[in-house]
């Protein structure tokens, strides 16, 4: 029981992991693909931020009588990947549209089938 | 200055890219990014001299000192990759200015050089850091703007390669992500060389052996090694020509750069090669891989196909060299790593200049270019002979060494093996070498001319440099060695 109540952080983590990574392989829908990408994404946050936090520990300002504190360096450094999460969805996401307008459609299988037709 | 050689190597260019958006006129940033990248080229080689008089470089980012601040490292390695990619990219932007005249619409040909200037910067800033997270952050730049570049290709197929790369690449960065987090949490470090002082005290944990999987399958979807290679193919035949030629001599590259960085540096070779079954995993993997994409490369009918496909195979070979696990394995690695890129740059050069006068690479466009294109012809031949492996040429150079690196562990089959992964080469060679030399030519294509100045001189840059470190090999096979040895620790 602690296994599951004591590293709860973890089991959301790799659940959200685990959601994100099936609709990506999933979904035919291209948005779909790139929101399951965004979930897969964010819980790789979650597990930085989680694995900063300290027990009883404050947020780490320098005041007098607090001696532990949390750890700020993975925060900032999960700041930089949601920037390039954030980076990589509009990428994503402007490929669609310019998908959508070559071929008319964003199902993978519609698209698969169209450029069969060409070859 | 001399002293912020490391950091100038990869701001330049950072900082070169949105000055391009200045300058309006795309041949004017065309000159411009060639001049960038010839001082990339520039600073590499005084990086070189400087690694290998004076040893290892470490530059402090704001003088903070590692493990607290962030560091440059550039030992031999890093030194010999440096020079790899600038070295590429510079012959490669010699012909971009008139190789996406009629790929790309004028337009947009300013953001092309912007992008490419990008991804060089990633490349640069992967090989050069000393900070885990830092590799992350590079490797993102230069895949985000290699997304962007494929999918500036005229076929209407290069968005969809575009966007099934941006997916596999994405899942491949955040595995890296997630390996580099179970990292930091078992050690609270993020330098290079901190974590593998620290990670071998808590090397038989769990978490460590997570952190390992994550990482080495993130990149192995990165250097596109059988079976994470569905993303190459479609990306490198639909990509604008410079842009194949370019990700083809350096990114599969740096991925590998990555893999040898994190197993010999951080993890420490008894950890990577003892503990878990690497070796036997890699080999395997490798060998399946030259079979399967060399037999896949005999079918294809796009040329560009073609070679991609020869590109996992020879990704194959690298990983084969790899994984023997001694010094001479991975020097033959890391020659095949400068060779292979000496080749498939002037291949894809030489098919860049058949898409300029034909506007098709299908193998059957090729009938009777032998004649109508000598010049480019007997380039993408030579090409062809050294991927083939002929005496003479760097493909033997790096295969001889990769068959002495094989029989000296004795993995006999491993060697035979090699070998006839070659012979599967010469076929689709000459599949290339038939429809050029042996089929008429279609009579439509009469009016075909030989390729522009413009792209003979690079592509005939490219083979002669072919053709002399096939005979001269006393550059690459002392640099090789040189990384190698200090990857193992042995005092050269």
């Amino acid at each position: 029981m602690m296994m599951i109540l004591g590293l709860y952080n973890y089991w959301i983590v790799v659940g959200l992991m685990m959601i994100g990574l099936y609709i990506v392989i999933a979904q035919g829908n291209l948005v779909k693909k790139i929101v399951g990408l965004n979930i897969f994404q964010t819980s790789v946050f979650i597990f930085y931020i989680s694995l900063s936090k300290v027990d009883g520990g404050t947020a780490p300002i320098l005041v007098d009588g607090i001696s532990l504190y949390s750890n700020p360096l993975p925060h900032v450094l999960i700041l930089t990947a949601i920037v390039v999460s954030l980076a990589t969805t509009a990428l994503g996401l402007a490929l669609v549209v310019r998908i959508k307008e070559a071929y008319g459609s964003i199902e993978e299988e519609e698209i698969q089938i169209k450029d069969n037709q060409e070859c | 200055m001399l002293a912020h050689l490391p950091v100038l190597q990869v701001l330049l260019p950072l900082m070169a890219a949105p000055l391009c958006l200045f300058l309006r006129r795309p041949y004017l940033v065309w000159i411009f990014t060639l001049i960038v990248s010839g001082l990339a080229f520039l600073i590499s080689i005084s990086l070189l001299q400087q690694v290998m008089v004076s040893g290892t470089i470490v530059y402090e980012m704001g003088g903070w000192p590692g493990p607290w601040g962030i560091e440059y490292r550039i030992d031999k390695l890093s030194a010999f990759l440096l020079l790899i990619i600038t070295a590429m990219s510079t012959v490669i932007l010699l012909a971009a200015h008139t190789s996406i005249q009629k790929e790309i619409p004028k337009s947009r040909q300013i953001y092309f050089y912007i992008l490419y200037l990008f991804s060089f910067t990633g490349m640069l800033g992967i090989v050069s850091t000393g900070d885990v997270f830092n590799v992350f952050v590079f490797l993102e730049i230069s895949s985000l703007s290699a997304y962007a570049l494929i999918a500036m290709g005229k076929d209407r197929r290069a968005l969809w390669a575009a966007y099934q790369y941006l997916i596999m690449g994405t899942i491949g960065a955040t595995f890296i992500l997630i390996g580099i987090g179970l990292m930091y949490q078992m050690t609270g470090t993020l330098n290079m060389d901190d974590l593998a002082r620290r990670l071998p005290e808590v090397a038989q944990t769990r978490t460590v052996f997570a952190a390992f999987a994550f990482f080495i399958v993130g990149v192995c979807l990165k250097l596109a090694l059988f079976p994470l290679h569905l993303w190459l193919p479609n990306a490198y035949a639909y990509a604008p020509s410079i842009v194949t030629a370019f990700l083809a001599a350096t990114a599969t590259k740096v991925a590998i750069y990555l893999l040898i960085r994190f197993t010999f540096s951080v993890f420490g070779l008894s950890f990577s090669f003892t503990t878990l079954p690497l070796q036997t995993l890699f080999v395997v993997l490798g060998l399946i891989g030259i079979f399967v994409a060399s037999t896949a490369a005999i079918y294809q009918k796009n040329v560009k196909h073609l070679f991609a496909y020869s590109s996992i195979a020879q990704v194959g070979y690298m990983i084969v060299g790899y994984s023997i696990g001694t010094t001479m394995g991975l020097m033959a690695t890391l020659l095949h790593l400068f060779n292979h890129a000496l080749m498939k740059s002037a291949l894809f050069l030489a098919l860049g200049a058949v898409m300029y006068r034909i506007g098709s690479v299908q193998l059957s466009s090729f009938h009777g270019l032998g004649r109508q294109m000598p010049f480019t012809m007997a380039a993408i031949v030579a090409g062809g002979l050294s991927l083939i492996g002929v005496p003479l040429t760097v493909g033997f150079v790096s295969k001889w060494y990769l068959v002495l690196a094989a029989i000296e562990n004795g993995w006999w089959p491993v060697a035979v093996l090699v070998l006839l992964g070659s012979l599967l080469a010469i076929i689709y060679v000459w599949r290339i070498v038939e429809a050029a030399y042996f089929k008429e030519p279609a009579v439509a294509t009469d009016r075909v001319r030989e390729a522009p100045m413009a792209f003979l001189i690079p592509v005939w840059l490219l083979v002669a440099a072919n053709i002399y470190f096939g005979v001269d090999t006393r550059f690459s096979v002392e640099m090789a060695q040189a990384a190698a040895q200090s990857l193992f620790g042995v005092s050269p």
